[in-house]
């Protein structure tokens, strides 16, 4: 019985637990039980906080046993990508440079979790600074794919995704700048979502990319990452960039009706290149949608073919910027040396990986005198185009939906050759950071190596509901069922 | 042959402005990795974007402000826990000359 | 050198830290002189995965200091990063205004000269900015203390317009009233919360291009901005003469040598690579915000000036007056309950200027308080003292620091008016002088004098004079 606990979900654990047919300390014990035995094989996690995730279950049970509304996530564990800042327990970005660094506060976000009762079971491995697609930049080892281990859990929130995945924890969260919800949990085969840009408050979230990073929800079931977003979303008076705009109640939204609704399919998003058993199984998945009752038309969004481009201008840009404060000076790494500037150029050259450096060198270089009008401003000016593109659609839909990969998950190493083959499967997801949209990758079936495949789903600014709704009812629908994990 | 889009001075000069230290082996393979990605998003001029604003941000219009009020109280301690050089309240760093 | 062949062109770049009680973008207190990093939090710190959010106070003082030097405020700017690398730099980028400043063009009327000249300086811009912590140079090492960091700073730039050593101190000296009028700023250089960094370059009179120009930064005295532009425009010239090149570089005064050095750290990188901040959206400042902080601020000494001329006094002494604002603060608080708004003029000009120009104190520590110099000024209009008792008593108080009233009962100086006493000296006066009576009788008038003394000197100096003066002509025209 103990050992099945970890397999639920936050909506059925839930009302367990308010009908205190479970507790929290059980279920929180079942999930470290797990990551004990599954982890040394996926290395999910860089921190297990197995001691202050014990307290917060102890915590969440008195809530719990007070009786009174409790809130949804109250004694849920969920995994942690290890760039939110968390008071007392240390936050590495998987990288060397801050492989120590405990901050002394926590993100907003972690904070209205922290306030719903929710159970930090601990910090999840990523793409060093989110930089990556594979979670194979992480200075504490690649995290595996829990489907097939000889395969990458995707990127950068890999470690959030597997443990998702593997029942290592209920719901976790991520961050997508370019894909890095979405990607991964295609690989993965659980539910991943982006929200619009300016949804949910980026404070305490260690920055690679301002203008496009984005907190969000990983899940095993649409429901459940609704009720994550309703506790992360909303105003935040310590992030400028945070919409005011009020948040509604997302499981209201999953009615199971989507009657009407009229799906746009991008041409431009079913290339050469892609798998085409991916292909299939999103088509496939359309023809579901059409017996939901939803119609389908073919769109385009013809600058698609420019956005990997312009995301690594404008995004490098951004990170070279956000990233000159570790300096070996207040916190993180510190190589001594003579002088300051040695004192930065050796701290930053041991502390940073391979593909941290890459980018910072671009992002310095797309923005450095002579280069700055060719590069970073051609690069934000082509979002622009790509922004239009997704308005103009929008006019003629209600919801774009798309592979979130052209491929199911690829071997470890596969791409590790050349960086711009590993940025190229980025292709289907970046132009929904260029935009500031909102995208979810739901599970819609397995490729012939059992591997999951994700579909993405895409709508207008602040649309998380018409998306949820859209992905809920696909799940009603059976048209794909989960299926166990290799590990 | 194509045209190389970015010399071994100009990384060195980008690696000094980024303050890294890169090894002799390590310029020229970020030269290599510069001049394939350079190379790539040169795509883009096959763009008119004369007349295209360039997006700065996505979020909503409005200046969002804050009242000027003392909010935050003195904790020294926890500011300077991470140092990983210090003396007394201050961050230790070498002299600096100018 | 044919030092007169050349004019000096000086262009200067003040930064100033605004009065505001926290931070540009965190709620941390900007107070100066706190305890080493005890200011400071997550945000200012530069600390991972923090975001900055603006101070309204910073935008509504800004736009004050750009409506004292009549500048355009501009209804859209953006902020933008400013990336270099140095200890006192946490994020390794500043948060400054590069292409949009939050105020444009504009200009300070320098005071009329010695000439009676008075010249406009044009400004070109006004932007706002974080400042940076602060280094502490040990034996071998050096500290950094981020309490600084994050202060909110404009940074006011001058067109090129000044001309010599002189302009540039009259100029920043303008410049600190004015925003001290207007409470945007202290202007305390001491505190360094007024920064200048003045850019030199010479040419041929009469020449219109301009030549090569250096930058020499961080000076916080005045003292120091006028030496090291009188030493680098001797040294430029001497340069042009011996048919050696100005080479554009930044340069250090050093106050104990007394001459410019080049910096020699290349902290001061030129490629700050610029780009609008993303984690702030664009400045929006509309007419109406304009209108209230227009309609908020404290009287611009122009306007306090012509308010002056307009009840009464002249040109010149709303002039002395208004240079500064304490001393304006001042005469107005000596005003109220008079009735001769000239004779206060008068005394705030002539005695407690002077006091204050002799001390080494601050104007506020040196002048008595402005309501006893009121209220020893209501007790001549009332007569109840003379003017001369009034000089004596002030110099009193200066020294003891007492009222108005115990200094007068100290002294005994109050005047007496009682006309039978008056009367009575004057009878004794005149009693005793027959013949001089009688001689004034026949014309002489300047004998009045004489007896008004004699009055005077019986009354032990404390009769009021204008009492005698009526008593003893009516005494002498033979009217009891």
């Amino acid at each position: 019985m103990a050992s099945e606990l970890n397999k639920l979900t936050i909506a059925e654990a839930s009302a367990m637990l308010r009908k205190r047919e479970i507790s929290a300390l059980e279920l929180t014990r079942d999930c470290l039980e797990r990551i004990a035995g599954a982890d040394p094989k996926l290395n999910a996690f860089i921190t297990v906080c197995e001691k202050e995730a014990t307290e917060q279950a102890l915590q969440a049970d008195a809530r719990l046993a007070a009786g009174g509304e409790t809130p949804a996530l109250c004694g849920i564990p969920l995994g942690i990508k290890d760039i939110y800042a968390t008071t007392g327990v240390r936050t590495t970005c998987a990288s060397r440079i801050l492989e120590n660094f405990v901050p002394p506060f926590d993100a907003t976000v972690i904070e209205r979790l922290r306030s719903d009762g929710a159970v930090f079971i601990g910090k999840t491995n990523l793409d060093e600074f989110a930089m990556g697609s594979s979670t194979e930049n992480s200075a504490f080892g690649p995290t595996l794919n829990p489907h097939d281990t000889g395969r990458v859990a995707g990127g950068s929130s890999g470690g959030s995704a597997a443990a998702v995945a593997a029942h290592e924890c209920l719901g976790a969260l991520g961050t997508d700048t370019g894909g890095s919800i979405r990607e991964p949990a295609s690989f993965c085969g659980v539910v991943g979502l982006k929200p619009t840009y300016s949804r949910v408050s980026r404070y305490g979230v260690i920055a690679y990319a301002s203008s496009l990073d984005q907190v969000g929800p990983f899940a095993k079931s649409v429901r459940d990452a609704a009720i994550i977003l309703r506790t992360l979303a909303g105003r935040d008076p310590r992030d400028s960039s945070c919409s005011a705009r009020a948040v509604p109640d997302y499981e209201r939204a999953l009615t199971g009706d989507i009657k009407g609704l009229r799906i746009g399919v991008p041409k431009e998003f079913f290339v050469e290149g892609m798998e085409p058993e991916v292909e299939k199984s999103v088509r496939a998945a359309l023809k579901t949608y059409e017996s939901l009752g939803a119609t389908t038309a073919e769109i385009s969004l013809p600058h698609t073919g420019y956005a990997i481009a312009a995301y690594y201008l404008v995004a490098t840009a951004e990170a070279s910027a956000n990233l000159a404060r570790y300096d070996g000076i207040r916190f993180g790494l510190r190589v001594n040396a003579e002088d300051n500037i040695a004192l930065n150029e050796i701290t930053r050259a041991q502390g940073f990986g391979a593909e941290v450096k890459r980018r910072i060198m671009l992002g310095t270089f797309a923005l450095s005198a002579g280069y700055y009008d060719a590069y970073y401003l051609k690069g934000q000016k082509v979002r622009t185009l790509i922004r239009n593109d997704f308005e103009r659609a929008f006019e003629k839909c209600d919801l774009i939906v798309t592979p979130v990969a052209p491929t199911t998950a690829f071997k470890l190493g596969e791409k590790m050759n050349d960086p711009l083959t590993m940025y190229l499967s980025d292709i289907f997801t970046i132009s929904v950071n260029l935009a500031g949209l909102p995208g979810m990758s739901i599970p819609c079936g397995y490729d012939s190596k059992h591997l999951p495949i994700g579909m993405q789903l895409i709508g207008p600014p602040f649309s998380e509901e018409t998306i949820l709704r859209a992905g809920d009812a696909f799940e009603r629908s059976g048209a794909s069922k989960p299926r166990a994990t290799a590990i | 042959m194509a045209e190389t889009k970015i010399t071994l001075e100009q990384v060195r000069h980008v690696a000094r402005l980024a303050r890294l230290r890169l090894s002799p082996d390590e310029e020229e393979r970020v030269r290599a990795d510069m001049d394939e990605m350079l190379a790539y998003v040169d795509k883009l001029n096959e763009l008119d974007t004369n007349d295209v604003a360039p997006t700065a941000q996505v979020g909503e219009a409005g200046t969002p402000m804050r009242d000027d009020e003392v909010t935050n109280q003195p904790a020294a301690e926890a500011m300077l826990s991470n140092a990983p050089s210090r003396d007394r309240n201050y961050f230790k760093v070498p002299k600096i000359i100018e | 050198m044919n030092r007169e062949a050349y004019e000096a062109v000086i262009g200067l770049e003040v930064h100033t830290h605004l009065l505001t009680r926290s931070k540009l973008f965190c709620g941390c207190s900007t107070k100066f002189g706190a305890e080493p990093n005890a200011n400071v939090c997550p945000v200012c710190m530069g600390m991972p995965g923090v975001l900055p959010v603006l101070n309204r106070r910073v935008v509504e003082l800004a736009i004050r200091a750009g409506l004292a030097a009549h500048c355009t405020i501009a209804p859209y700017s953006i902020f933008d990063r400013k990336s270099y690398f140095y200890p006192d730099l946490p994020k390794g980028y500043q948060i400054s205004q590069y292409e949009t400043p939050i105020c444009k063009g504009g200009y300070i009327d320098l005071p009329a000269n010695g000439n009676g000249e008075s010249r406009r300086i044009g400004l070109t811009r006004i932007h706002i900015e974080e400042d940076a912590g602060k280094n502490i140079h040990a034996e071998s090492v050096s500290l950094v203390d981020f309490n600084r960091s994050g202060v909110p700073l404009v940074e006011i730039v001058s067109e090129p317009d000044l001309r010599s050593a002189e302009d540039a101190g009259a100029y920043l000296r303008q410049l600190r009233a004015i925003l001290r009028y207007v409470d945007a700023s202290d202007g305390k250089m001491e505190e360094g919360s007024f920064r200048c960094d003045c850019n030199v370059s010479v040419r041929k009179r009469g020449a219109t291009e301009y030549g090569v120009r250096t930058e020499i930064k961080n000076l916080n005295s005045f003292r120091y901005v006028e030496d090291a532009i009188e030493y680098e425009t001797a040294r430029q010239i001497e340069m042009i003469e011996a048919g050696k090149r100005i080479r554009q570089e930044t340069l250090l005064w050093d106050p104990i040598h007394k001459e410019t050095r080049p910096m020699r750290s290349k902290e001061y990188a030129n490629d700050y690579r610029y780009f609008p901040e993303p984690d702030l959206p664009p400045l929006l400042v509309s007419a109406e915000m304009v209108e209230q902080v227009r309609a908020s601020m404290p009287e611009l000494p122009a306007d306090r000036r012509a308010r002056y001329v307009r009840e009464g006094l002249t040109d010149y002494e709303a002039g002395v007056l208004t240079a500064d604002r304490e001393v304006a603060d001042y005469f107005e608080a000596v005003l109220p309950g008079l009735e001769n708004r000239k004779s206060a003029a008068n005394w705030v000009m002539t005695e407690v200027l002077r006091v204050a120009r002799e001390s080494d104190k601050s104007f506020e520590d040196a002048a008595p308080p402005a309501r006893e110099v009121g209220a020893l000024l209501r007790m001549v209009e009332e007569q109840k003292i003379s003017l001369n008792a009034a000089k004596t008593a002030f110099a009193a108080m200066v020294k003891s620091g007492n009222s108005a009233t115990k200094t007068i009962a100290e002294l005994g100086l109050a005047q007496v008016s009682d006309e039978g006493a008056i009367a009575a000296a004057c009878e004794a006066v005149l009693a005793a002088e027959p013949g001089k009576v009688a001689e004034y009788r026949a014309g002489r008038d300047k004998l009045f004098g004489f007896f008004v003394g004699a009055v005077m000197k019986a009354m032990g100096g404390k009769a009021n004079p204008k009492v005698i003066n009526d008593i003893l002509r009516k005494k002498l025209a033979n009217e009891n």
